[in-house]
């Protein structure tokens, strides 16, 4: 995996710089081609992108092809960095092919899709690019004409000539241009925002046209002459091994052509023990499923189940932190002085991914020890990786095609799927294998988000003043590490604002794979944090608004990670905007509340108020939703950020109503959407977006609107009942009226 | 056995056990992919087609069932006005991100707007309700149904 955290201080401030290498050469056919490799200041240690290229050309005939380098989850990236490029090389949008490159290191650098990463790398580089290869159509006409270069104008595609009124095309400037040497780096110069005339507009998504049509398009849709379908049956307890399997009866069934036995290891990343069923039609090989036996050692982790869990973290939590990762201060001496002392714990379980295109792998491995992937994959270097190691083959026998993904959410940042896929072609070489889970498989095998127990101290001065703030987590190892994605660091809301803070930590050890959701740690933490500190303010006689405004004070930047450093007056600024907005906490009618809620996450601000009523019967209906976000300066493609947005909202108000994975007996409950009901149209309550613009750079809005959503709607519970809930997701009974 | 299936207009015949759901015969053995697989027990939608004209959920329609009766897929969706008015509304307004539940989706509204070219908007909840979109795009999904059920009134208005 990218680590996330050391990644992204040095990608918010990536940009083009005098080790930059532009090249170019003349395309096949008429044209040019033009490459910038771009080296990222390097940091050691970090795992993250060194390098990252953009390739843009431009045919005779005045088609611009831009190399979409990330893979496409549904974030919108494919049709967004092109249209970075498009806007400085100043061509029309409708004359942009966009094309899907295959995972390349070298060529592309790092390709993930997660961590709201791309817009914050790419702001810079790739407009950079455009202005780049512009200069050098300019420097073409300028030769062409014998007129200075900067005489000259472009607009959509054509040099312009003001003084003689004269235009020629890019396409006819392109064999010229090819010829010529690149410029540098440091003469470019971009547009002023005033003068964009792609970026900051309504732009469909490049792919949608052919979604609409049913065409081919997602790692499923694959298809090979000779292709054969494969199921992967694995161990319902995690960490169970395989002891036997008897195959003879699945091999009788219709559509069966091979079953066989994989050995693997115990790391769900890569390759585990399971039974592959090869065949015809998907729905056969997974119908003679049914009549497979097999016995599994389950080992100590047939004990596991979540009530075990639960208790075990309530005595850790009585117990006190076995580490802190951070403590200013002296929160106890604090605690003992306060004038109000505020204690409550809070919990949220396990959940799932389920991205609606059940995970696959396409793998073709040749007898020459070749491997082919087709793969709806976020982030694929590290399954190739993890490929030639199961396999025992060089990584660059390897070549992977990215697919277009039915959704991700961070499961697809975990190639797994990928993993048994290779490792089921190798045994028939020459044959293209089509690994297919069931929606029971994916629910059953996800890397889940950790489940976590909370156990939140405050205390408030005799002015209403935060002065101390315990946050204990109970939380997840695995094989004494920090299990992926669970447990919480330092920097957490309110580190750095209030003088005496602790973060205390103490882990379980779990064999359930962990990992990371649609805002990682956030969507968790956000909860945990501001539902309650409305705990705390209540208990100060006032609202979370003015206790949050108490807190930031001053606007002013804290010590911290480059642009992912926590900034007050754009935390503030959010807040007073979504209160404008929504009258909160004022509620629009009787027997309804609002609630708010804030975060800082993937370095978005987002404020969100809801207002839900619960019913006698304690349904939760959330009514109307206000959202208020600063990502920086500039909206690339509202139409991209805007449905980002909204379904982040929908996500997390389904993950507070309803979701929860909870296993017995090592074995995860629940298998399909009856058991893990994710939200539909009819939960969908209107949300109104609005983004307040600051003078930043722009960042991802991937995952940021997601965690505000959670408090702002358990806090309009609160205010709609005067019930506090404290679990996740809500119990609905709690808050039935008698 | 072998089954003649009527889909988008062409017969196609399909050699497999009568208890196969349509699905697995449109995206395995006849290689029309544009139907999707999302749960495989109906509670999803991806997989909607219309059998003479009705959604119905292919996951959970075994092809000895369909026997004479006109199967359409997102493949021939833009074959009907209706259809295509939504596959335009869709593009309009940006409905999708993903767009993986999005040929479903399409089967589900198309099938509405043929019963109900002016549903309220209960209605459209209604009728939506068994397709899920994980992406959540549900509030431009009802404001592209909206727009394809105004369309040929504002088309009407202008002729």
């Amino acid at each position: 995996m990218v680590d996330v955290a050391l990644a992204e201080t040095r990608l918010a401030n990536a940009r083009l710089d005098r080790r930059t290498l532009f090249k170019v050469s003349a395309l096949a056919g008429g044209g040019m081609a033009f490459t910038a490799a771009i080296p990222l200041a390097a940091e050691p240690g970090s795992a993250a992108p060194k390098l990252l290229n953009a390739f843009v050309s431009i045919g005779a005939d005045d088609r611009v092809t831009i190399v979409a380098k990330n893979p496409e989850v549904g974030q919108g990236i494919k049709t967004m960095l092109p249209m970075l490029i498009a806007e400085e090389l100043d061509v029309a949008w409708d004359q942009v092919d966009i094309r899907q490159a295959d995972a390349n290191a070298k060529l592309y650098g790092t390709q993930v899709a997660g961590g709201s990463f791309a817009t914050p790398t790419h702001w810079l580089p790739m407009r950079q690019t455009g202005a780049a290869a512009r200069a050098m159509l300019v420097e073409a006409a300028a030769q062409l004409w014998s007129v200075p270069a900067a005489s000259l104008k472009t607009s959509a595609g054509k040099v312009l000539d003001p003084a003689s009124g004269r235009s020629i095309s890019y396409g006819k400037l392109a064999d010229r241009a090819a010829t010529l040497p690149p410029p540098a780096p440091a003469t470019l110069k971009l547009k002023d925002a005033k003068d964009f005339t792609i970026i900051g507009q309504f732009k469909g998504g490049v792919d949608s046209p052919r979604i609409v049509r049913g065409e081919p398009i997602f790692g499923i849709d694959t298809q090979l002459p000779g292709m054969v379908y494969a199921v992967y049956e694995r161990a319902p307890v995690h960490g169970a091994r395989l002891v036997s399997a008897k195959l003879d009866e699945v091999l009788k069934q219709p559509g069966v052509k091979q079953a066989f036995v994989l050995q693997g290891g115990d790391d769900p990343l890569a390759l585990i023990d399971g039974v592959a069923i090869l065949g015809t039609n998907w729905w056969l090989v997974n119908k003679a499923r049914e009549k497979l036996q097999v016995q599994w050692d389950t080992g100590e982790w047939g004990n596991h189940a979540s009530a075990r869990y639960a208790s075990e973290a309530v005595a850790m939590l009585d117990k006190g932190p076995a580490a802190t990762p951070r403590n200013d201060g002296d929160v106890n001496a604090a605690l003992a002085g306060a004038a109000k002392q505020v204690t409550a714990d809070y919990s949220y379980p396990f959940i799932a991914h389920v991205p609606m295109e059940p995970q696959n792998c396409t793998a073709l491995y040749t007898a020459d020890g070749k491997l082919e992937l087709w793969a709806p994959t976020q982030l694929p270097q590290p399954g190739m990786d993890s490929c030639a190691k199961t396999l025992g083959i060089p990584a660059a026998n390897i070549t992977l095609h990215i697919t277009r993904m039915g959704g991700g959410f961070g499961r697809r940042l975990m190639n797994d799927f990928m993993v048994q896929a290779a490792a089921i072609a190798k045994r028939v070489p020459g044959t293209p294998v089509q690994l297919l889970w069931s929606r029971e498989d994916d629910v059953r095998s996800d890397f889940f988000r950790p489940a976590g127990w909370h156990r939140l101290r405050a205390g408030l001065d005799a002015d209403g003043k935060l002065i101390a703030y315990e946050n204990h987590i109970a939380t997840f190892s695995r094989k004494g590490k920090v299990a992926q994605s669970a447990g919480m660091n330092g920097g957490e809301f309110p580190a750095g604002l209030v003088p005496n803070f602790r973060v205390g930590q103490s882990m379980m050890e779990t064999m359930v794979p962990t990992g990371p959701l649609r805002a990682p740690s956030s969507n968790a933490l956000a909860y945990v944090n501001q539902c309650f500190l409305d705990e705390v303010a209540a208990a100060g006689g006032t609202d979370l608004a003015t206790l949050m405004f108490r807190i930031l004070g001053e606007p002013r930047q804290l010590p911290g990670a480059g642009g992912r450093a926590f900034h007050t007056g754009r935390a503030r600024g959010v807040i007073e905007k979504v209160l404008a907005m929504s009258d909160y906490p004022k509620p629009s009618a009787p027997g309804r509340g609002k609630g708010l809620g804030f975060y800082f996450s993937h370095a978005g601000y987002f404020a969100e108020v809801v207002e839900a009523s619960v019913s006698s019967d304690g349904e939760v209906t959330p009514h109307k939703v206000w959202v208020a976000g600063d990502v920086g300066s500039q909206i690339i493609n509202p139409a991209g950020a805007i449905n980002q947005v909204q379904g982040s909202v929908i996500d997390g108000i389904g993950q507070a109503l309803a979701l929860a994975i909870t296993l017995d007996g090592g074995k995860i409950n629940q298998s399909n959407f009856h058991e893990y009901p994710v939200p539909r149209m009819p939960v969908t309550p209107e949300i109104l977006v609005e983004f307040v613009r600051t003078d930043y750079p722009p960042t991802g809005l991937g995952e940021p609107a997601l965690p505000p959503v959670v408090p702002a709607l358990i806090n309009a519970v609160h205010a709609a009942t005067g019930k506090r809930v404290r679990a996740l997701p809500i119990d609905q009974a709690m808050l039935k009226r008698a | 056995m072998a089954y003649r299936l009527k889909i988008n207009g062409k017969v196609r015949t399909v050699d497999a056990p009568g208890e196969m759901p349509l699905l697995w015969a449109l995206r395995n053995d006849l290689g029309m992919v544009g139907t999707k697989f999302g749960c495989g027990a109906g509670m999803c939608g991806a997989c909607t087609v219309h059998l003479d004209g009705a959604a119905v959920r292919a996951c959970q329609t075994p092809i000895a069932s369909i026997g004479k009766q006109a199967v359409t897929t997102i493949e021939g969706l833009g074959d009907t006005a209706v259809g295509a008015r939504l596959q335009k509304a869709w593009l309009d307004k940006d409905v999708m991100q993903c767009g993986y539940c999005q040929a479903g989706q399409l089967m589900s509204a198309s099938a509405l707007l043929a019963k109900s070219p002016n549903p309220k908007p209960e209605e459209i909840d209604a009728a939506m309700a068994g397709n899920i979109c994980r992406c959540a795009c549900y509030t431009r999904i009802r404001v592209a149904i909206f727009e394809a059920a105004a369309a040929p009134a504002k088309e009407t208005q202008r002729g």
